[in-house]
């Protein structure tokens, strides 16, 4: 197989060449897929996807954001609660019954599946969405210079 | 390379490093376990729970890992014909779909008390499942392939250009949390940066490292076994002939 062909090209680079050919256009045809994918694979809508594009009324849709902070209240039953959903642009109205999820906090990452009703985004169910960092609970609560005291004492 | 090309030459090293590399990756993996889940401290969100990221990370990386060098060896055995890259694509199949479904069931069991679900479609978690399906079609098709071989049919080359195709969702699943708004948080670790305090980065590193040698040595026990398998056969079919 490593007879070499006097003049022509080796084999193996004339394979190499086709299949070198092959995976850019298989990389293109992938990367044309995920764009075109890019609105229908999205999870849930920010904020200002709502308010730009206003969903019909009682449509099962997802809203993603932040808990906006200070705007966490909870209602005289006890079980309800309102809060705004925001992106840093637009700010949604969300009310919703039920438990929620422990790692549910003001200035946290939510996704609520429900729908609007009137200006309100219902609620039938809430997903708490955390950020990349992992930071232990001790230093977590701390505040930076504190944590440095803390570093001074035990060293 | 094509010193490996005689299987005696591979055979010699991989005696040795087999059991190297599955002694020295347990000891790391396990030790990097124990200490994840008795040492380090709880995290300031999750709390006890995110004792679980020291096994479905790494086994992530090395789901992902084991595609990679399927894609690899599948490209070697398609332009340089190399005798071992076949073998070594197919060993890599079986651990590698191990890995992908321990990560699938530890990420189930982190999302429902973190996250309040134990599955979404979002593009991480639908296009890590995709690669579960991948896997198990390629160890169909391999499976198949060697039945084919063995009846004097053609080749594995139709394995091997399933495992370059099915590299294409290796990137998807990397950009996925980047393209898409996902329930799955963005990556952790970018370029030389890290949102992962020190305290779990390390035991992170480790059980990474300790679950890629696992993966070694079962990759090369796997090879050992083909290998095997294939003079098995040769002979059998010698003693048939005679």
């Amino acid at each position: 197989m490593s007879s070499t062909s006097s003049g022509g090209i080796k084999p193996k680079h004339q394979r190499l060449v086709l299949l070198v050919i092959a995976l850019v256009a298989l990389i293109g045809a992938g990367l044309l897929a995920a764009y075109a994918l890019s609105n229908q694979a999205s999870y849930f809508y920010v904020p200002s996807d709502l308010v730009k594009d206003r969903p019909e009324q009682g449509r099962a849709i997802r809203l993603g954001g932040m808990v906006e902070k200070g705007s966490l209240k909870t209602r005289a039953d006890g079980v309800t609660i309102d809060f705004i959903v925001g992106d840093g642009k637009a700010r949604v109205p969300v009310r919703y019954t039920g438990i929620t999820p422990d790692l549910f906090v003001e200035g946290s990452g939510v996704v609520a599946e429900g729908r609007m009703e009137g200006e309100t985004f219902v609620a039938d169910n809430l997903l708490a969405k955390h950020d990349e960092k992992y930071v232990p609970r001790q230093m977590g609560d701390m505040t930076a210079a504190q944590a440095k005291e803390v570093v001074a004492e035990t060293k | 390379m094509h010193g490996f090309a005689n299987p005696a030459r591979f055979l010699r090293l991989a005696r040795w490093m087999m059991p190297l590399f599955l002694v020295s990756g347990l000891i790391l993996s396990m030790g990097a376990l124990l200490y994840g889940v008795i040492v380090v401290p709880p995290d300031r969100l999750m709390g006890d729970t995110v004792r679980i990221l020291f096994i479905h990370v790494p086994a992530a990386w090395l789901g992902m890992a084991g595609w990679s060098t399927i894609a690899i060896a599948s490209l070697v055995e398609l332009v340089w014909r190399h005798p071992l890259a076949a073998i070594a694509g197919r060993a890599a199949a079986v651990p590698g779909a191990a890995f992908t479904a321990i990560c699938l069931a530890t990420g189930s069991i982190w999302a429902r008390p973190t996250w309040g679900t134990w599955w979404v479609w979002d593009g991480r978690l639908t296009s890590f499942l995709v690669l579960l399906f991948l896997y198990l079609g390629y160890i169909a098709l391999s499976g198949a392939a060697q039945r084919d071989m063995a009846g004097g049919g053609g080749g594995s080359r139709i394995t091997a250009i399933f495992g370059l195709v099915g590299a294409i969702n290796i990137p998807i699943i990397n950009r996925s949390v980047v393209w898409w708004n996902s329930l799955h948080q963005p990556p952790s670790i970018t370029a030389g940066k890290s949102a992962i305090d020190g305290t779990f980065l390390w035991p992170l590193l480790i059980a990474a490292l300790g679950f890629s040698l696992v993966f070694g040595g079962v990759v090369l026990a796997r090879m050992r076994t083909l290998l095997a398998d294939i003079q098995a056969e040769a002979r059998l079919r010698r003693k048939a002939m005679a």
